[in-house]
């Protein structure tokens, strides 16, 4: 008997180093967006203050789409997380100046974002809502109304420093010679929570279940993965992960404000496209996501240090999506071409 | 020798609509059973109620000698009966390998986490292609990747891949090219072979003709032929299926 053998050919080989070029596409976009600030701007942008600013003003931006990454991965979408950040924001801010230590008002503030999550987990897969669009537009508005609400409408100003700490601090690593490196907490939150969650979607079984329910929740169905558990859980990190940016924001501007993250929803969303991430589920990973952070804020750091008007920014990083997805159309009827 | 699996006077209703009305229904070790009718005729339901996504109104079922009960597809599989759906119910985006285990991922301790043990699934998922002699262009793709036979072959790859007794099949080779099912087709004779019995619905009689043992033909929710495959032929099929008198 004459056994086969399932080796792969040829052609699938160069097809997988097409995939690989696709999803190095990112990392060469960065390099080219830095080479070219650099170029354009070489007293400004290639500082160690400009540098350290970049990274700690996509912090946020960053953890949310992380958050956002995960729903959209089970063909779902968040568009509380805006919300959620600001009122983990006011929830950080009013339980120090209730007296309460940091640890704790950073804790209320984690809890109140999970808890959120959860009520939409919950309000798609028990109320059976029919798309998540809704229940989260519903916990968009309660979110913000309750930001209002318990702020007054006000700023809320003076954190401690630990709080601080976690959205402007700074650390340093190699100690200080030659090879010391300045890293801003926030920042180092960023990349220790991205690991987490790449972990988490590529190395468990419950990550692979959750690219299964955003592939084909039949599929999902059949093989016995519970769906309604896995699409809790997603909301639930989405929540907690919103709830993580309110910390950092509002360590990093020392304050609670209750119009914080109007609209951040909408970055975040635009970050995990960019990032190759697929709105119909199944597709992307946290390293494209987190690419796709670091891409906006370039793109706002060089616009700025260019002086170019707000306005014009938010044209260009519509024009980007545009262009992120189109190119990953292309790349994907390309593929088919060749099959 | 007694049969892997036997139905006896399956009864199913659906609200006034009576689909299965006392069948009778048998598989034995290592055998490929036709299962034919018109739509309508109750075949998924039968099958459906001997994976347990349906409870019979009335009847038994058998496994193994054993008066069984399955109250959900689970438990079915737990016994070794595998469906392969018409739709496949393969992930699309995720590679062969993650489909065959789909569900039942090996995972090893690492750290205090429980991580996906990858080089494992796909050692044991390479042997167990190699074994069913199923050959695929890459087992690094997503399958949405692969042709309707590839699939169709990782769908019953994934079937039998964890001591599957029995592989129900739905249509298997209805939306394929010509070669393509002719490889599907050799694959459930392979099953055979290795003792794995197997129950094939399809429309498409001369498949069935081409690999069954054994022919059953249902019509109206009740059992009105059971041919082994020297008595069968095209015509008594289709006169059974019809409900004109053999």
């Amino acid at each position: 008997m004459q056994i086969e053998q399932a080796t792969p050919t040829e052609r699938p080989r160069l097809r997988l180093s097409a995939d690989l070029l696709g999803r190095m596409g990112l990392g060469l976009v960065v390099l080219l967006m830095m080479t070219v600030l650099t170029i354009l701007q070489p007293q400004y942008f290639p500082t160690r203050e400009n540098l350290t600013n970049i990274a700690r003003q996509v912090s946020s931006n960053a953890v949310l789409a992380l958050g956002e990454f995960v729903v959209v991965v089970t063909a779902g979408i968040d568009l509380s997380v805006g919300s959620v950040m600001g009122l983990s924001m006011i929830v950080v801010a009013m339980s120090l100046h209730a007296g309460w230590m940091s640890g704790f008002a950073l804790l209320a503030a984690l809890a109140v974002g999970t808890g959120v999550g959860l009520f939409n987990g919950l309000a798609l897969t028990k109320l059976h809502l029919p798309h998540p669009f809704i229940a989260t537009l519903a916990t968009l508005n309660i979110a913000r109304g309750a930001t209002y609400l318990l702020s007054g409408g006000v700023p809320i100003s003076g954190l401690t420093p630990t709080v601080r700490f976690f959205g402007a601090g700074e650390v340093h690593l190699f100690g200080e010679g030659a090879l010391a490196l300045t890293f801003p907490v926030s920042f180092l939150i960023v990349m220790a929570l991205y690991s987490l969650v790449w972990l988490f979607m590529s190395k468990t079984r419950t990550g692979r279940h959750i690219y299964a329910i955003g592939g084909s929740p039949k599929a999902a169905q059949y093989a016995g993965i519970n769906t309604n558990r896995n699409l809790v859980l997603v909301y639930a990190v989405s929540g907690a992960m919103a709830g993580v940016a309110g910390i950092l924001l509002a360590g990093r501007v020392n304050s609670g404000y209750p119009t914080a993250g109007t609209g951040a929803e909408l970055d975040a969303i635009a970050a995990v496209i960019i990032g190759g991430a697929s709105f119909f589920g199944g597709r992307g990973s946290a390293v494209g996501v987190f690419l796709g952070a670091i891409i906006m804020g370039l793109l706002r750091n060089g616009l700025n240090l260019m002086n170019v008007s707000v306005f014009w920014q938010q044209v260009l990083i519509g024009l980007i999506i545009l262009l992120a997805v189109y190119v990953d159309v292309l790349r994907r009827r390309a593929m088919r071409l060749e099959d | 020798m007694m049969p892997l699996v036997e139905m006896r006077q399956i009864v199913k209703t659906f609200g006034p609509v009576m689909a299965v009305r006392g069948a009778d229904f048998s598989v034995n070790h290592g055998e490929v059973v036709g299962l034919v009718g018109d739509n309508g005729a109750g075949k998924s339901t039968l099958m459906k109620v001997l994976t347990g996504v349906h409870q019979p109104d009335g009847g038994e079922l058998w496994f193994e000698g054993r008066r069984v009960h399955f109250g959900s597809s689970v438990d079915s599989r737990r016994a070794g009966i595998e469906m392969v759906y018409q739709d496949l119910g393969l992930a699309e985006n995720l590679n062969p390998i993650a489909n065959i285990f789909l569900g039942r991922e090996m995972t090893h301790s690492f750290a205090g986490l429980r991580l996906l043990s990858e080089a494992e699934m796909d050692q044991a998922g390479r042997r167990h292609l190699e074994n069913l002699q199923i050959r695929l262009p890459s087992l690094a793709l997503p399958v949405e990747r692969l042709s309707g036979g590839q699939r169709q072959s990782v769908a019953i790859a994934r079937a039998t891949a964890f001591q599957a007794r029995l592989v129900i099949m739905d249509e298997p080779a209805a939306s394929l090219a010509v070669a393509e099912a002719a490889k599907v087709l050799l694959l459930i004779k392979r099953l055979r072979e290795q003792g794995i019995s197997a129950v094939l619905i399809s429309h498409r009689l001369q498949d069935v003709l081409d690999v069954s043992d054994r022919i059953v033909v249902l019509n109206r929710g009740l059992k009105v032929g059971d041919l082994p495959r020297e008595e069968a032929t095209m015509e008594r099929l289709v006169g059974l299926i019809v409900g004109k008198a053999s």
